[in-house]
């Protein structure tokens, strides 16, 4: 357990010393989100119908972006050896570096959110919805990432073969997501569309680090 | 590591590493074949060979990285395979690459080991003579001073075998005889060294082990 704490604190270390990654991230989001109202239509009535769909997109993009350096960082340099040698379980790695992942891109993402949310007219009492929904959506992209990534490490274009593999895994959490924000701005009922987003988290917790570790077991033979 | 003086000399327990009839295959291709061998505590190992021979492939093997093809791996005569997790803990590791973030300071790439075994990283350092740089970026540091660092992390962990792969790589003169003192303190207290190298490396009559093409 001790080891798993020491683990997220090296991954936040690493985070702040190689910050235009999550900065990288963030600014992503804000810009492309900003891109669409001018594109399309500028109008107050039409944003707020379109704030769910693009919101979500653009989080999801955006938080797929460092995902590939997540562990092929730790392979390139031969960091995975040592980390897998330092007596803790190849799972509890995979773990630690998705949570990592999570605190990095996911948590700057929702702050971020807010602020994009007001600018896409989202009535405030929508807010606390929209982005519950979407830390479960984007813990449930840092595992889904996670493990792909893992499967992925060592292949050649793996950059490209990622987001190709992990994007149809990710269609259940954006309609899910959308949809309960929709819910909650027509003012009908939102909790089943929550529920299975829960539930899609719920299955992916377990299962998604183990595979993620056999993963690194594999990547290091 | 054991008092000799104690009451039960007559039966000293002494570490033993040894490797019977081991092979593995890259892919299709048998690389490895019938490899046999056996240390105990204090003792050293050179694997040498041409390049591409499976030196590597090898270490990866011994330290459990990697699943043999067959013959096996024992630790104190108990195979390896029945508890992975057991021999990892057992085992420092120096790969060919030196496993440093290069825009964390050397304190920082040092301090995951040193948090989870409570060892200094000032004296690991003082060892290599790179505790004036402990503050530096390792992008800063030269070829062969990352891979003391690199060194410097072997001894943070409380391990029984080292296993190096060419860890004298871009060392100096200096730097080498250095390497030989670790090396020395490390057999002393009962540690077992297995090292990958085309060069003498400063160990005391280490045993050799040719890896010829089967």
């Amino acid at each position: 357990m001790l080891t798993f704490f020491y683990l997220i604190q090296r991954e936040m270390r690493l985070a702040i010393r190689f910050g235009t990654d999550t900065l990288g991230a963030i600014l992503f989001f804000v810009l492309t989100t900003a891109l669409f109202p001018l594109a399309l239509n500028p109008s107050p009535q039409f944003l707020q119908q379109i704030a769910p769909g693009v919101l979500w997109v653009c989080a999801l993009l955006s938080a797929l972006l460092p995902l590939d350096r997540v562990f092929n960082s730790e392979l390139e340099d031969g960091s995975l050896e040592q980390l897998l040698l330092l007596g803790s379980s190849a799972y509890n790695i995979a773990f630690a570096k998705i949570v990592g992942h999570w605190l990095i891109t996911g948590l700057p993402l929702l702050i971020a959110a807010f602020p994009v949310a007001i600018m896409f007219d989202l009535p405030l009492n929508t807010l606390p919805v929209f982005l519950f929904c979407l830390g479960i959506g984007t813990a449930t992209l840092s595992l889904l990432g996670g493990m792909v990534a893992s499967i992925t490490l060592g292949t050649r274009r793996s950059a490209i073969l990622l987001p190709l593999l992990i994007l149809p895994l990710l269609t259940p959490i954006l309609i899910f997501g959308t949809m309960a924000i929709e819910m909650r701005l027509n003012d009908t009922d939102f909790w089943p569309h929550l529920e299975l987003l829960t539930a899609a988290f719920s299955a992916a917790l377990p299962i998604c680090p183990l595979i993620a570790g056999l993963g690194l077991k594999l990547a290091v033979e | 590591m054991y008092r000799k003086d104690s009451v039960i000399s007559a039966e000293i327990p002494t570490e033993t590493f040894s490797v019977r009839n081991v092979s593995a295959f890259r892919g299709e291709v048998l690389i490895l074949k019938n490899i046999n061998i056996s240390i105990a505590a204090g003792e050293s190992l050179l694997i040498q060979g041409p390049n591409g021979i499976g030196k590597s492939t090898l270490l990866r093997l011994l330290a459990g990285f990697r699943k043999i093809d067959s013959g096996e791996i024992l630790w104190n005569n108990q195979n390896i395979a029945d508890d992975y997790s057991a021999h990892m803990n057992r085992i420092a590791w120096l790969g060919h690459q030196d496993s440093l973030k290069s825009s964390m300071t050397l304190r920082e790439n040092l301090l995951l080991p040193s948090s989870i075994y409570k060892s200094s990283i000032e004296t690991a350092l003082k060892s290599v003579q790179l505790d004036h740089l402990a503050e530096i970026p390792v992008r800063m540091l030269s070829a062969g001073q990352k891979r003391r660092v690199a060194l410097a992390r072997l001894l943070l962990k409380p391990a029984s075998l080292w296993l190096l792969d060419e860890p004298s790589s871009g060392l100096d003169t200096k730097a080498l005889i250095q390497l030989g003192e670790i090396f020395h303190q490390f057999q002393q207290k009962g540690g077992m060294i297995i090292a990958t190298t085309h060069i003498p490396l400063p160990l005391k009559n280490p045993k050799i082990l040719e890896i010829t093409a089967p």
